[in-house]
């Protein structure tokens, strides 16, 4: 069952994302009613709708959800999950989807960094870093909005709500070891 | 009482300090033992399940396996952050469902010398504990100076009462039980109805555009139920409301000045606590105006090295307001 896709093996993008998705993605039972999109706070800014991601993927246009903006504004709200009439796990899909574009190449770049950059923090200590995550990302990615930041990040250090250091766990290796297992584990079969 | 293992997550010593410091005067007040778990790692927020499936559930289920180890009696992990909550309980209720993710996940795990047993513990979020088995008479057996004539918005954000996996919360959208806890404090709850609308994730720092638009509306449904501040549940929602005000403001000129805090700083101040061991002061939007009406006076906030000058929160004038953390009083 439930066994990764890598880049080259042939999977539509609809049958990866359904052995993507931790619980059954019961893409087929869509109804195209458009609940999803309806109450979703950030569907302004997206290319596609959930609903309309959805049409594209069993019309088999792989191309165009992989390049599509939608996973990646998602805010992770739940508001469509619930909403849903055919209880399609709609918030689960779009990371199943973003997991995907990443591995195939095709992901957004600054976000999927940003995640990338949070991955490296959580592999490094074993706890997020704010400031880290903060600096690093956008000195890579967005140095003209640094100076836009300072303000807030001396207001938050100033009440000592920001750490200048990271902390990090005790079995740090443990964890390496662990995530290092689950990623053989998902590149395998 | 019986003790709960504590989640605390990557908040709770540095963004979410008053959080912290107001849930440990608030359970000392109770008697509610919240035991830290030991060597617990980040749940990923989510970023990491952005990146990848099996080991974003390793990454959280570690930590489920860290508490059943360490439950020594306590059935209960608890987590304070909305997103801690919901990621724990995320991965505790797919593995149960997911038997060959289980299968998968367990056998990471193992590479650590760790196992979790789906079902083992229950996951639960901090207000939960507080409401249910706290209980409202208890609590308001504990309330000295009633928070009458200070109007709250209660806001929730998305993950408690989203998706629910264990049906925990009355509704999705509307849930009641801030509205029942800050009512028994004393205060004028709003009937906020953007209450589990979502304050924009880490959206605010990678599509700031998307975020503002969402904090906007939160601000302004607070303003036009005339809250005087805001109380939430989670670190998540207090940082982007609190600390992007101000950019919320000058994104969209507006002059919003409303104060955030977490609803253990409300109990604390209702049961009679020094504002400062709640952490009131640590918020970047002062609730020094707000906590007059309930006649507290607040220790005077931190002083934030920026240009600073006075001004009234409804003040004429430059289109962009400071904050009022940058007074100097
Ligand atoms: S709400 Fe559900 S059924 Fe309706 S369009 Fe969206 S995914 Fe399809
Ligand atoms: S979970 Fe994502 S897609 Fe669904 S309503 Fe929220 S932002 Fe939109």
């Amino acid at each position: 069952m439930a066994h990764s896709p890598t880049p080259g093996d042939g999977l539509s993008l609809l049958e990866a994302v359904e052995r993507k998705t931790p619980i059954p993605s019961r893409l087929e039972m869509c109804i195209q009613c458009g609940s999803c999109g309806g109450s979703c706070p950030s569907a302004a800014d997206m290319e596609h709708t959930p609903r309309a991601i959805f049409a594209l993927l069993r019309a088999g246009m792989d191309e165009s959800v992989l390049h599509s903006n939608t996973p990646w504004i998602c805010v992770s709200c739940y508001q469509c999950m619930v909403r849903c009439p055919q209880e399609i796990p709609i918030t689960d899909i779009m990371y199943a989807i973003k997991n995907i574009a990443i591995q195939r190449g095709a992901a957004h770049k600054e976000e999927a960094a940003f995640s990338a950059t949070f991955a490296e923090m959580v592999e490094s200590y074993g706890r997020s870093f704010e400031l880290g995550l903060a600096t690093r990302y956008y000195l890579k990615h967005h140095p003209l909005r640094l100076p836009g930041m300072a303000p807030l990040g001396m207001g938050m250090l100033a009440r000592r709500r920001m750490d200048l250091k990271p902390t990090r766990i005790k079995d740090v290796d443990g964890l390496r070891d662990i995530l290092q297992a689950a990623r053989e584990m998902e590149a395998a079969q | 009482m019986s003790a709960y293992l504590l989640y605390p997550g990557c908040s709770w010593d540095s963004s979410a300090r008053a959080y912290a410091l107001s849930t440990g005067a608030v359970c000392r007040e109770l008697g509610l033992e919240l035991r830290q778990l030991e060597d617990w790692n980040c749940c990923g927020a989510t970023e990491y399940l952005s990146v990848d499936t099996v080991p974003a559930y390793a990454l959280i289920s570690r930590n489920l396996a860290l508490a059943a180890r360490q439950q020594n009696g306590a059935k209960t992990l608890t987590a304070p952050c909305s997103l801690c909550y919901l990621n724990l309980s995320k991965a505790d209720y797919y593995l149960e469902e997911n038997p060959s993710l289980n299968e998968k996940v367990n056998r990471a795990l193992e590479a650590g010398g760790m196992h979790y047993q789906p079902g083992t513990l229950e996951i639960r979020h901090l207000l939960d504990i507080l409401l249910n088995d706290v209980g409202l008479d208890t609590i308001r057996r504990h309330v000295t100076r009633p928070l009458n004539g200070l109007r709250v918005a209660p806001y929730l954000g998305c993950l408690l009462s989203r998706p629910d996996y264990r049906q925990r919360f009355s509704h999705p959208d509307q849930p009641h039980e801030l509205d029942l806890l800050l009512k028994a404090l004393g205060a004028d709850v709003v009937d906020y109805p953007l209450k589990t609308q979502c304050c924009g994730g880490h959206m605010t720092q990678i599509g700031p555009n998307t975020a503002y638009e969402l904090l906007r509306r939160l601000l302004h449904g607070a303003e036009q139920y005339k809250a005087h501040l805001i109380a939430t549940v989670c670190p998540m929602c207090q940082l982007n409301l609190d600390a992007y005000q101000h950019d919320v403001n000058r994104h969209f000129g507006t002059r919003f000045a409303t104060p955030v805090l977490y609803f253990t700083q409300l109990m604390g101040l209702a049961f009679g606590l020094e504002p400062k061991a709640l952490g009131i002061g640590l918020e970047l939007v002062g609730a020094r105006e707000a906590l007059a009406h309930i006649g507290v006076e607040t220790p005077p906030p931190a002083q934030a090295p920026q240009r600073g000058r006075r001004r009234k929160k409804k003040s004429e004038g430059l289109p962009m307001p400071s904050m009022p953390e940058d007074d100097q009083s």
